[in-house]
């Protein structure tokens, strides 16, 4: 690296130390910041050399990230952002934090992987789901769809791993890239009755779906079942996942595609994608004043849909904590996309900034709930043992930190 | 009233027109019938069946583009919709729901896609996408309560002089052009920017559309968590000093 760079990490790494010191924050997004104004090419060279994992989509990429890194890691050291810092600046924090690291698996917003696919050229790029989420910041899926589709052109080397259950995804993907498709699932379809590409209603049956346009689902390198995963050729293998629910097998699945891409052997990427427990807090069980709390996070109608998958047949407390600020999405409609009433029966809490919008979606669905707006409040006044905690994004962060404090 | 029908609810293409909670707006119909002691049905058309044009109310929601259209395309081909208008059965349209029952739809790469003419508007892309709480005065005398609600989209509505405006815009954007009004209403349709849903936040704006249906007043309904969100997003938009002119209505 030259003078200029190491000066602009020098710079990032002391004005993280700063911040961590100061107590005001982890350090990696302002720190990636300061290093990127010192030097905006600083992408490029931080990722020359290493063979670079992007994976981005509308959910699921920090926990895939995190098997992907846990898959390579059995290969060499990983360098990452699993801390769910996922623009450009906290891209530049994980890079700077392990120089020498062979691998780096970087999860990016699906906004600005045009710009990273720009300035870093990666060896495979997964794309794991395109749907709806903060309509107001993200705006709208077909854009999304175009403009990932043109940065991918410019890309011809890099692999592209992806769903083929989601047009919105199989559309993004340009004619001629180097694809490996697992076949991921998805409970969620509200956003794909259309074809991405023409409009026309899709054709779909029997988890097949087509378009009179010739756009179609792409036959799969990668499925997974209750026995295990199927990979090219046949390989098959067992999948242990210690997360919960089907979208996180299907994460798995596609963490083994990634890592045998990189020539990691099936038997020691099942081995270490089985030891993962929790991915930056999502999925922590913590004892709390009395009770088993684990932490679930839900920033958008299809995650929380799929969440309640997870939740379903239980019979755990449940405490829904949302908050309503830039980075959550301001635009809180989604609340209304999701199947609530799944809960009736449930003992149920409604906490955060935005909880009285919850608190009227509840009631509509027919779920009598409490409504206790400061969630360490609503954390105090716990019955049952069993407690899940779902909470968006801030909401979740700031329920992470306290229970680090606490502890 | 009427003995113990049933009233119907029609969310017209739920997996079409149905962007970002819209399909609400018919739960909140039908539980405001129900918490009434009244029966209600919701009765879900979906993509490929006919529109039944003796339903109750309709409700159409938002889409993107490409899914609007092709919902404007279905429309046109089906005399449902049209006979339940012209019969004076009330509709609610929201977003892509408002723009396709205008006269015209441009989209924002240049197209020009007919709507069904149901309401005097035509819609053009905006530049810029409105995103915000919106907070509107009641035109028409329907309520004398604000009108909150939540506004997504690029579109920028014109209306023609057969449509009225649903409310004056204090904050946020509404329609988007000339006088800054929010949404459409003509003869028994009902439309709107707003989501969040729009009548989960607006009782007296689906109270309109349920005495519309059954053609009688019905008996006031309270409730307290709604009653509660509103006083929060109206103090909201208050806090941060958007709003204008006076907002001292309720």
């Amino acid at each position: 690296m030259g003078l200029r760079a190491r000066a602009a990490v020098a710079a990032g790494n002391l004005t993280a130390a700063v911040s961590r010191a100061s107590g005001m924050g982890a350090g990696s997004i302002i720190g990636g910041r300061v290093s990127l104004a010192l030097d905006p090419h600083l992408l490029t060279r931080l990722t020359a050399g290493r063979g670079v994992v992007v994976v981005t989509g509308t959910n699921g990429k920090t926990t895939t990230a995190a098997l992907i890194a846990a898959a390579l890691g059995t290969a060499g050291r990983v360098a990452s952002n699993t801390g769910g810092s996922n623009m450009l600046d906290g891209l530049v924090a994980a890079l700077t934090r392990d120089r020498q690291a062979p691998h780096a698996v970087l999860e990016v917003d699906e906004l600005h992987v045009p710009q990273v696919l720009d300035s870093v050229d990666p060896a495979v790029l997964v794309l794991l789901n395109l749907t709806r989420d903060q309509l107001d910041r993200v705006g709208e899926v077909a854009h999304l769809i175009t403009t990932l589709r043109t940065a991918l052109v410019r890309r011809p080397g890099c692999l592209v791993v992806a769903n083929p259950d989601d047009p919105a995804v199989v559309a993004a993907v340009p004619d001629g890239a180097r694809v490996v498709w697992v076949a991921t699932g998805s409970s969620w379809e509200h956003d794909t009755v259309v074809c991405p590409r023409c409009a026309q209603v899709l054709t779909r049956s029997d988890g097949d779906w087509w378009c009179g346009c010739g756009l179609r689902r792409p036959v799969p390198d990668w499925r997974f079942d209750e026995s295990g995963f199927t990979g090219p050729g046949g390989a098959h293998g067992p999948l242990v996942v210690a997360l919960p629910g089907l979208f996180n097998r299907a994460n798995a699945t596609v963490a083994l595609a990634v890592a045998d891409a990189f020539g990691v052997s099936l038997g020691r990427s099942t081995t270490a994608v089985a030891a993962v427990v929790q991915v930056s807090g999502r999925y922590r069980q913590v004892r709390h004043r009395g009770h088993d709390v684990r932490l679930l996070l839900v920033k958008n109608p299809a995650g929380a849909t799929e969440m309640l998958g997870v939740l379903a047949g239980g019979t755990s407390e449940l405490v829904l904590v949302v908050n309503g600020r830039e980075a959550d999405g301001r635009d809180l409609s989604w609340v209304w996309d999701v199947p609530f009433e799944q809960l009736a029966g449930r003992r149920v809490t409604v906490a955060g900034e935005r909880a009285s919008d919850v608190a009227v979606r509840l009631g509509h669905a027919g779920v009598p709930h409490r409504v206790v707006h400061d969630p360490w409040a609503a954390l105090a006044g716990l019955t049952e043992p069993t407690v899940d905690v779902l909470a968006n994004y801030t909401a979740f962060r700031d329920l992470v930190r306290g229970l680090d404090r606490a502890r | 009233m009427r003995g113990d029908r049933e009233l119907t609810v029609a969310v017209v293409y739920p997996s079409l027109l149905g962007t970002y909670g819209d399909a609400g707006n018919a739960l909140v119909l039908q539980r405001r019938l129900q918490w009434r002691g009244l029966r209600a049905r919701l009765v879900a058309v979906e993509v490929g069946e006919p529109v039944p044009e003796h339903c109750d109310v309709y409700v159409l929601g938002g889409a993107e583009d490409g899914a609007g259209r092709t919902a404007a395309d279905m429309l046109a081909g089906d005399r449902g919709l049209r006979r339940a208008v012209a019969a004076g059965r009330p509709v609610l349209a929201v977003c892509a729901g408002l723009q396709i029952l205008g006269h015209e739809v441009r989209t924002h790469t240049g197209q020009d896609h007919a709507g069904l003419g149901l309401l005097d508007l035509t819609t053009a892309p905006r530049a810029a996408r409105a995103i915000g709480e919106v907070t509107g005065r009641p035109v028409g005398g329907w309520s004398a309560d604000l009108l909150s609600g939540f506004e997504n989209h690029r579109g920028s509505s014109v209306l023609g002089s057969a449509a009225r405006p649903l409310a004056t815009v204090l904050s946020g954007v509404g329609n988007g052009a000339g006088e800054p009004v929010e949404g459409a209403v003509q003869g028994s349709i009902v439309a709107t920017y707003l989501h969040g849903p729009v009548l989960a936040r607006n009782p007296a704006l689906a109270d309109w559309l349920l005495e519309s249906a059954v053609g009688e007043a019905l008996e006031p309904l309270e409730v307290e968590s709604v009653t509660r969100l509103r006083a929060e997003r109206l103090g909201a938009v208050r806090a941060h000093g958007r709003v204008r002119g006076r907002t001292t209505t309720r």
